[in-house]
């Protein structure tokens, strides 16, 4: 296959980018996305060019890292992380156009590559328990109803990638907080600080420049591990019993 | 999860080690921005004063459309329903008392709503400070992309239609006459109905995503209710947009006049 590449190319921060065209030529069907951008990068170390920076780690779908606006599409066409990605979607002839994702919670770093610490410190602002330490409790000490323990599940699978805030028209980041949010929500470990952890990781992810949720649902569409609408739902349900408890929204 | 951040190189020089030995490499963590403090500055809180003040208008609507089909009955039941309207509550209530309280309420939701969507608007686009070039749509659906700009349009055909059919002061028929005579003499007229038209076309777009948001926003929903939830949004959308295009329509063709 022979592609045409248009990708964002940005020195830092503080400098403009701009869509750089390049071509690849003989890509595998079989390659993942990442391996189709590293021909180019080999291919442009040999020009003696600056190879494109783009974020990637695990290369098994599980970590998170990698994340890029392929054709306009977070992750690109395949509803899975951007290595689980292969090159058999596309066809020969291809214009592929690859940017980083825009947020203005994620600054550009270089290139493709985007600072996603602001996930981080919405963790940080609640996504904890406070739990005795000492040696692990019987898995069976503390029942879970399993309704509740496949939710809190389901929600826990979130990687962290930041797909829901680069696919959001309004770039808000509610489908990852939510499903921070609704993993240690709804299990009884997760309750003491429940009605605090709500709270403060909301007003974190409006502090940190993403937007408001107005439940288009594309975050839930392109999310790779197809997490629900439903724990955005769940994340509005406990800030309202926060609020009707009496919390006041403070950090 | 992994995250790759901007490194840099720092060099060491302690305890004797030559410093152009010891290369540390340091997470640079950019300034934990302090989040607003305040009930209302919360995007969660502005989102439900935004279902709820919607929530209002919808009810409104619904006695609004079914109070609109007198004129189906002739000209002296819709002007007697009229008049009904402003003596609510007599003599309880002194005559109009009840009707203001009920504007007022409306003006108070309008402003609430309109206070959250710009709100929520102005941190939308915060959000957002570099656009694609590319973007395309996976599954948004029409009404929840127009909800914005329509919302816009409907405010400026809500303080038309005051002006239009409650003061006449825009209508055709002018000022000083009967609700009938007004209703009617607009609805002759083809660019005036056209426009209701436009406008109902509008509010059901907006209802449609509005009922769905508004349920999913108060914590209502979840993927059991789902489909429901979009089912009742899409009835009542249709329901109060065709309920309420029977009469423009109807004196527009000539069946009611």
């Amino acid at each position: 296959m022979n592609l045409t590449l248009k990708v964002w190319r940005q020195l830092d921060r503080t400098q403009k980018g701009k869509m750089v065209t390049y071509h690849v030529t003989d890509v595998s069907p079989d390659m993942s996305f990442l391996e189709m951008l590293d021909v180019l990068n080999e291919k442009l170390i040999l020009e003696g060019d600056d190879p494109v920076a783009f974020d990637h780690d695990c290369r098994e779908g599980i970590c998170g890292s990698c994340g890029l606006m392929i054709d306009g599409i977070a992750h690109g066409p395949e509803q899975a992380t951007v290595c689980q990605l292969h090159m058999r979607s596309f066809k020969d002839g291809d214009v592929i156009d690859i940017e980083p994702w825009r947020s203005g919670g994620f600054p550009v770093v270089k290139d493709l590559v985007v600072d996603r610490s602001a996930l981080d410190r919405i963790i940080s602002a609640g996504g904890f328990i406070s739990a005795p330490t000492g040696t692990a409790p019987d898995a069976h000490a503390v029942p879970v109803p399993k309704k509740d323990s496949d939710a809190a599940f389901d929600a826990a699978t979130c990687i962290g990638c930041g797909a829901c805030v680069a696919a959001c028209p309004n770039g808000s980041a509610m489908l990852f907080t939510a499903a921070k949010v609704s993993h240690l929500g709804l299990l009884p470990q997760g309750q003491p600080e429940r009605d605090m952890r709500v709270l403060r990781m909301v007003a974190q992810q409006d502090a940190e420049d993403f937007g408001g949720c107005s439940n288009i649902g594309e975050c839930s569409a392109v999310c790779p591990k197809g997490i629900s609408m439903e724990t955005i739902s769940r994340l509005n349900h406990d800030l309202l019993g926060a609020l009707r408890a009496g919390a006041v929204p403070t950090s | 999860m992994s995250r790759v951040t901007m490194a840099w190189l720092g060099v060491t020089c302690a305890r004797g080690i030559p410093c152009e030995a010891v290369a540390t490499v340091t997470t640079q963590q950019p300034q934990r921005r302090a989040p607003k403090t305040g009930r209302f500055s919360n995007s969660v809180v502005k989102k439900t004063v935004m279902a709820v003040s919607g929530i209002i208008m919808i009810l409104y609507l619904i006695a609004h459309m079914i109070g609109n089909l007198h004129a189906f009955e002739g000209a002296d039941e819709f002007n007697e329903y009229s008049h009904w309207i402003r003596t609510i509550g007599e003599p309880a209530a002194p005559h109009g008392t009840v009707l203001w309280i009920i504007r007022l309420v409306l003006l108070a939701s309008v402003v609430a709503h309109f206070w959250s969507a710009i709100s929520l608007w102005r941190q939308a686009r915060r959000a957002r400070p570099v656009a694609y070039v590319t973007k395309k749509r996976v599954q948004q659906s029409f009404a929840s992309r127009t909800v914005r700009w329509g919302g816009v349009i409907l405010l400026l055909f809500v303080i038309w239609h005051i002006l239009d059919l409650t003061f006449g002061a825009v209508n055709p028929a002018g000022t000083g006459t009967t609700p009938y005579e007004r209703l009617v003499a607009s609805f002759q007229n083809i660019p005036i109905t056209l426009f209701y038209v436009l406008a109902m076309v509008l509010l059901g777009l907006h209802l449609r995503h509005g009922i769905f948001a508004a349920t999913q926003t108060l914590g209502q929903t979840n993927k059991r209710r789902e489909r429901a939830v979009n089912g009742i949004a899409y009835v009542v959308a249709t329901l109060l947009t065709a309920g309420f295009l029977l009469v423009p329509l109807s004196i527009a063709s000539g069946l009611i006049d």
